[in-house]
């Protein structure tokens, strides 16, 4: 294993020596210690790494995300995993404002809580929050899974198009054209299966379905209130 | 009094506020429920580079020999921060446009002609393509609030980054394609299901601000190991404030795009109506570069309506680094070409008005994904007459400013021109022809 503290080592050279392992494939074991809230931290991997950072993070830890498996002990700032592609970042702490934003690719597990804007624009990332999401999350969700074993906030899924939402607890309000769906036996065969990979103790089940109701993916007059 | 006396009639009238167009508008809207969709940019009439003169050199200016010394137009654009600012031979470029709203062949032939006039083209709201990216040298590559096929490996393949806040057509709007070009190619690269009416968010989904603006670049940098210029996008609203902080947040480049900008489908209320003009943004934005000592360190590209070498050598003068064009672009590919006239009369239109770009029926198979209309275009050919109209643009523009005694383009200055119409003197900050009088600055 490297350890690499970023009280000494500034970020350039921590990313960089991350994102060179994509050609060298040398350290498949990583810690990062003392981000202290730094940005950007661990962004852009592409390489099968185990990388545990100790402590909390900003904006847009483990942006872009490819291969990578990052852990980080602490809480994580905005836009935590945004665009992530393939891998999984797990957080043991909170997620601020859009967690997962447009992501593509992988798992991304929040222990606490995510705020606002959780899985914005998601587009075929899974995200698992074990407490609570903030309002507007999953705001023009194109596809993947969001999976809230907590409560959501106003605007649950506002503008969807075909991504599912899975929600155990109580959802404030549902944004335009996302509604309750029927949750059948392949919903349920997929929930168990991240749930199990999120590490989350709850049970299919308990959760209910939402998505969209597709009134709004053409322009129709008799829409105009929605927009 | 005879029957043969007739009273004197009053010709007919038509009203000024409610004019045939405004009027088949008024019933387009009564029957249909929904706004105006169109591509194009502001079809009325603004003050523009039209109202500009050079003045050229006489007893106290030299000329260049036009023939026989040299006028550079090479341009370096990503000086401040990147590792590997990107060169072009000529102070013109391609401006983003997306594949989805263009065809294949049509991104293909703008590679291809800005290659061999070297310069860059740019990519859209729709993720790059094989077609642009290999046929083009040097490629912008667009980040936009959709994110649609946004990818690392993509990123690291562009020569350059374009965060887009905003553009001329509709600074404020999202895109907008609608599903007649949805097709399974174009919605399998946004991650959409096909044939339904896309929106784009106005908004980037994980940034807010400036403050916000400068960690995501910082981001995009140590993605892409601190190589690639930066560019910020900014459709002219408050030119002077946008390119402040956009400079602010860490930008190497800024591109100011005024309301004659081009969209492929916007609400026609939001192109005419939201916006300045681009003759109105430049001196704003250079002056924020001037009061922020970064003017030529941030380079300025300006968009917005740019037809000829005079237009380029114009907003050169009064201090942007390059030009963009877009609709410029796609006319000298082919679009609203005279020979399509009969197909433009059958969509109700007639060349030079086609602007239902959004619908994918245009007959120069440009603005479609229809793979018969859009197999009309040869991007080999259309390529080439990008090129020429480049080159043509260029040689122009070097005409006007050996003229004005000038060894490169960008020592054209404000104080080589001067302006027809007391609006463009306000706006360009150079004086009414035939006075000293600059609007706005006294001397009156």
């Amino acid at each position: 294993m490297r350890t690499i503290d970023m009280s000494t080592t500034p970020l350039r050279d921590l990313n960089a020596a991350l994102q060179a392992q994509a050609a060298e494939q040398t350290e498949p074991t990583w810690e990062i210690l003392n981000p202290r809230g730094s940005h950007a931290v661990a962004v852009g991997l592409d390489a099968p790494l185990a990388i545990t950072i100790k402590g909390s993070t900003g904006y847009y830890c483990a942006g872009m995300n490819k291969q990578a498996s990052i852990h980080v002990t602490g809480s994580v700032g905005p836009g935590v995993a945004e665009n992530m592609m393939s891998g999984s970042v797990v957080v043991d702490g909170d997620a601020s404002q859009y967690a997962g934003a447009t992501g593509h690719g992988g798992l991304l597990v929040i222990k606490g809580n995510a705020s606002s804007r959780c899985g914005i624009s998601m587009k075929g990332i899974d995200i698992v929050v074990h407490g609570n999401i903030g309002h507007m999350s999953a705001f023009m969700a194109q596809t993947g899974n969001l999976v809230v074993l907590g409560d959501a906030g106003d605007a649950l899924g506002d503008s969807l198009y075909e991504a599912r939402l899975f929600v155990r607890g109580a959802v404030k309000s549902l944004g335009s054209d996302c509604i309750e769906k029927e949750m059948r036996p392949e919903h349920i065969a997929l929930l168990a299966d991240l749930l199990e990979r999120a590490g989350a103790d709850a049970r299919p089940e308990e959760f209910r379905r939402y998505g969209s109701a597709r009134q709004l993916y053409h322009f129709k007059i008799d829409n105009a209130s929605a927009y | 009094m005879s029957d043969e006396t007739t009273i004197p009639q009053t010709l007919p009238r038509q009203s000024a506020t409610f004019s045939n167009d405004v009027n088949s508008e008024i019933r387009r809207a009564a029957a249909t429920g929904i706004y105006d969709i169109r591509g194009g940019g502001a079809k009325r009439k603004v003050p523009h580079f039209d109202d500009l003169l050079f003045l050229g050199a006489s007893m106290s200016r030299y000329p260049l020999e036009g023939y026989r010394e040299k006028c550079e137009t090479k341009v370096v654009l990503g000086t401040r921060f990147a590792k590997k600012p990107i060169e072009l031979a000529i102070p013109i470029t391609i401006a983003g446009m997306s594949f989805g709203s263009l065809s294949g062949p049509a991104k293909e032939a703008l590679g291809r002609g800005a290659t061999l006039a070297g310069t860059s083209t740019t990519t859209g709201d729709g993720g790059m393509t094989e077609e642009e990216r290999g046929h083009s040298k040097t490629l912008v590559y667009q980040y936009l609030p959709s994110r649609y096929g946004m990818n690392p490996d993509d990123l690291r393949r562009a020569d350059a980054i374009e965060v887009v806040v905003g553009q001329g057509a509709k600074p404020g709007g999202g895109g907008m394609l609608l599903g007649q070009k949805i097709t399974e190619r174009v919605a399998g690269m946004r991650n959409l299901p096909v044939g339904i009416d896309q929106r784009s968010a106005c908004r980037h989904p994980d940034w807010t601000g400036p403050d916000d603006l400068e960690i995501k670049i910082l981001e995009l940098r140590e993605i892409t190991g601190w190589e690639k210029p930066i560019y910020v996008k900014i459709g002219g609203a408050r030119p002077y404030y946008d390119t402040a902080l956009a400079v602010k947040a860490g930008a190497d480049v800024v591109v100011l795009d005024g309301m004659q900008g081009g969209t492929a489908a916007t609400q026609d209320v939001f192109i005419e109506h939201v916006g300045q003009p681009t003759l109105a943004c430049i001196r704003p934005a250079v002056k924020a570069l001037q009061d922020l000592g970064m003017h030529r360190k941030v380079q300025l590209i300006i968009s917005g309506g740019i037809r000829s070498g005079a237009d380029v050598a114009k907003a050169l003068a009064l201090g942007a680094d390059v030009v963009s064009i877009g609709t410029a672009a796609l006319i000298a590919l082919g679009d609203n070409h005279p020979r399509w006239e009969n197909e433009y009369q059958k969509l109700g239109t007639t060349t030079g008005a086609y602007d239902d770009w959004h619908e994918g029926r245009d007959p120069a198979g440009i603005t479609t994904q229809d793979s018969d209309l859009m197999a009309r275009l040869d991007p080999i050919e259309a390529g080439r007459r990008l090129r020429n109209y480049l080159t043509v643009m260029t040689l122009e523009c070097q005409t006007i400013a050996r003229a004005c005694g000038k060894s490169h383009v960008h020592n054209l200055e404000p104080e080589d021109l001067c302006a027809l119409t007391i609006e463009a003197a306000a706006m360009a900050g150079v004086p009414l022809s035939g006075t000293n009088w600059i609007p706005g600055q006294g001397g009156f």
